[in-house]
C-alpha cells in the first residue's frame, strides 16, 4: 500500500489535484502544501484574499442543556460566558496543567456549540471531552469532521469576496470573533469572523456538497487557493501559536502569553485548573519573538544563545515574506525576554545574530488611509 | 520538467553549460520545483577552488535548505549577484537568469563524467517511479 493510500483525503482533494497542488502528508491527511507557490499565496492573503481548505481540522458539535457546563469543564475558557453568536479561543489541558491542544469554541445557540480542534489531536480531543460526560448530563458530542468541509477565507478582500458569493448581509454584518448560521443554496452554512493569518476573514463550515460548491465559487470570485505552507508563514508573522511547536504539555499558558484563554476568576472547575492556578505564579520564561538581520533561516529546534550559553530553543521559525527576513519564536528566561535583547541562533553550525522584537511581527493596517495621508511611521 | 539538451547534469540536480574551458553552473528545473520558493543563496567567494562534486554552497527555500555540489573542478570566477539579491530568479529561470557561479575549469575531461540531458531525464523518470 503506497503512502498516499493510507492517508485521509478531504472532500476537496479532487479540486486540489485539478489545480496541480503539491500534496504532502500532514497529521495523517494528504493536504496541499502549495498551489502557485508559498510566497505568492502569502502575499495574496496579505494584499487581496486567499482561501484554505482546513477540512482536516476536527469539528465537534456539542448539544444539550448541559453542553455549556460540559465545555466549561473541558476547556480553560468558561464556555458558559459565551452568548449565542460568540466564539473564544481556549485550551484543553491535562490534570497536571500540561496543554493537550488549543481550540476555538463557538456558541451557536443556548444549547449548541461548535468546537474546532487541531487535526493532529482531533480524535483524542473528542474522546477527552466525551470522557467528561456523566449519565445525568443532557449533552451529546457529535463528530462531524467526515460529513463537513471547512474553509478559511482570509485577507483584506475577504468581506467583498464572500459577499459576492452569499450576498452582503452576513459578511458585512458579522463583527470580529462572532459567528452565525446562515442559509446558502438551501443548506446550513456556519460563518465566523475568525482566522489564523492575522488578516480579516472568515471560517466557513458546510456539508460536503455545498462545501465543494462554496470552494469553487469563492475561487471563481477571486480567492487565491492557498496551502499549508502559506498557512504557516502567515500565522508565524502574526505570532500565533502552533500546537506541538509553541505550546505542548510542557508549556503553561502564561509563559506562552495565552493567559487570556484561561478563566480562573469565578470560572468552572476545568481539567487542570488546580495545576494552572499554581503555574500562573511560576512564569519563569516567556515565548518571545526573534528576528534576524541577515541571511539564513531560523527553524524549529535551533539553539538560542546568549553570552555564548544556550538559553532556549526555537519553537517555530521560518521566512517572513512580508519582512523579507527570518523570524522565529522561542521561550527565553524572563529577564532576557525584553524587547531589544541580542541573541544568537545556531543554524547548521553557524551563529546568526538575532534580536527580541515586539509581538506580533506583522499587524494588519487597521485604519484605511487615503492616498494623500502620510504613512504611519 | 525542462531539461535543455545542450547542458550536462549531475545526479544531485545541478547543470553545467560548458564553453571551452569555462562553465556556468546552476540547479535544474526539477530541483527548484522540489525546493519551492527560494529565499537565500549561500555561494562561495570568487577565487575559491572547487573539486568535482564538492559542496559549492547552499540554497534555501521557505521550506527547506539544500546543498549545491560543483559539477566540475575549477576556480570560481563569477557569482550571480542578481540571483543572490533576488533568489526567486532561480525558480523563475533556473537555466538562464538563475545561474549561480562561473568556473574556470581545471580539467576539461571531467565533463565526460557528467550526465547527458538524456541520462538526466532517465534519472528523473526513475526518481518519479520510486
Amino acid at each position: 500500500m503506497s503512502e498516499s493510500e493510507s492517508l485521509r483525503h478531504t472532500p476537496l482533494d479532487g479540486q486540489h489535484r485539478a489545480l496541480r497542488a503539491r500534496m504532502v502528508p500532514f497529521a495523517g491527511w494528504s493536504m496541499p502544501l502549495q498551489f502557485a507557490g508559498i510566497i505568492e499565496e502569502h502575499r495574496a492573503v496579505r494584499n487581496h484574499v486567499g482561501i484554505f481548505d482546513v477540512s482536516h481540522m476536527g469539528r465537534l458539535y456539542v448539544s444539550g442543556s448541559d453542553a455549556a457546563s460540559l465545555l466549561s469543564r473541558a476547556g480553560t475558557y468558561d464556555a458558559r460566558r459565551l452568548e449565542p453568536g460568540q466564539g473564544h479561543y481556549s485550551l484543553l489541558c491535562q490534570e497536571d496543567g500540561g496543554i493537550l491542544d488549543d481550540f476555538y469554541v463557538y456558541r451557536l445557540a443556548p444549547n449548541r456549540f461548535l468546537v474546532v480542534v487541531n487535526s493532529v489531536n482531533a480524535d483524542r480531543d473528542r474522546d477527552q471531552i466525551r470522557s467528561l460526560l456523566e449519565p445525568a448530563m443532557d449533552a451529546t458530542v457529535e463528530d462531524r469532521q467526515e460529513s463537513t468541509v471547512m474553509l478559511a477565507l482570509q485577507g483584506p478582500r475577504a468581506i467583498e469576496t464572500l459577499a459576492r458569493v452569499m450576498g452582503p448581509e452576513v459578511p458585512q454584518g458579522l463583527p470580529r470573533r462572532r459567528c452565525t448560521e446562515a442559509q446558502w443554496q438551501g443548506e446550513a452554512l456556519f460563518v465566523s469572523r475568525t482566522g489564523y493569518t492575522g488578516e480579516d476573514g472568515f471560517e466557513l463550515v458546510a456539508a460536503v456538497e455545498p462545501g465543494r460548491a462554496l470552494w469553487e465559487e469563492l475561487v471563481a470570485a477571486g480567492a487565491q487557493p492557498c496551502g499549508l505552507g502559506a498557512r504557516d508563514t502567515l500565522r508565524l508573522e502574526a505570532a500565533l501559536a502552533l500546537y506541538g511547536n509553541d505550546i505542548d504539555t510542557t508549556t503553561n499558558p502564561w509563559e506562552a502569553g495565552l493567559g487570556w484563554a484561561v478563566t480562573l476568576d469565578d470560572g468552572a472547575a476545568f481539567v487542570g485548573r488546580a495545576a494552572l492556578e499554581t503555574a500562573r505564579s511560576r512564569v519563569e520564561r516567556r515565548l518571545s519573538c526573534l528576528a534576524t538581520a541577515g541571511p539564513g533561516i531560523m527553524r524549529s529546534g535551533c539553539a538560542i544563545l546568549h553570552g555564548g550559553q544556550q538559553v532556549g530553543r526555537v519553537t517555530s521559525g521560518g521566512y517572513s515574506p512580508t519582512l523579507e527576513k527570518s523570524i522565529a519564536m522561542g521561550y527565553l528566561p524572563s529577564p532576557l525576554a525584553a524587547e531589544g535583547t541580542n541573541v544568537e541562533v545556531e543554524v547548521r553550525g553557524k551563529r546568526l545574530a538575532a534580536r527580541v522584537v515586539p509581538r506580533p511581527f506583522y499587524r494588519r493596517p487597521t485604519a484605511r488611509r487615503s492616498p494623500s495621508e502620510p504613512p504611519v511611521s | 520538467m525542462v531539461v535543455p539538451p545542450e547542458l550536462r547534469y549531475t545526479k544531485e540536480h545541478e547543470w553545467a553549460r560548458v564553453e571551452g574551458s569555462t562553465a556556468t553552473v546552476g540547479i535544474t528545473d526539477h530541483a527548484q520545483d522540489q525546493l519551492g520558493d527560494m529565499v537565500y543563496l549561500d555561494l562561495p567567494k570568487v577565487g575559491t577552488t572547487l573539486h568535482q562534486l564538492e559542496k559549492l554552497g547552499e540554497i534555501e527555500s521557505v521550506k527547506a535548505v539544500s546543498d549545491i555540489f560543483s559539477p566540475l573542478s575549477g576556480e570560481v570566477t563569477d557569482l550571480n549577484d542578481e540571483a543572490v539579491k533576488s533568489p526567486e530568479l532561480v525558480n523563475q529561470d533556473p537555466y538562464g537568469r538563475g545561474w549561480l557561479v562561473r568556473l574556470a575549469l581545471s580539467d576539461d575531461s571531467e565533463v565526460d563524467k557528467l550526465l547527458t540531458a538524456e541520462q538526466y531525464e532517465a534519472l528523473l523518470a526513475q526518481e518519479q517511479g520510486e
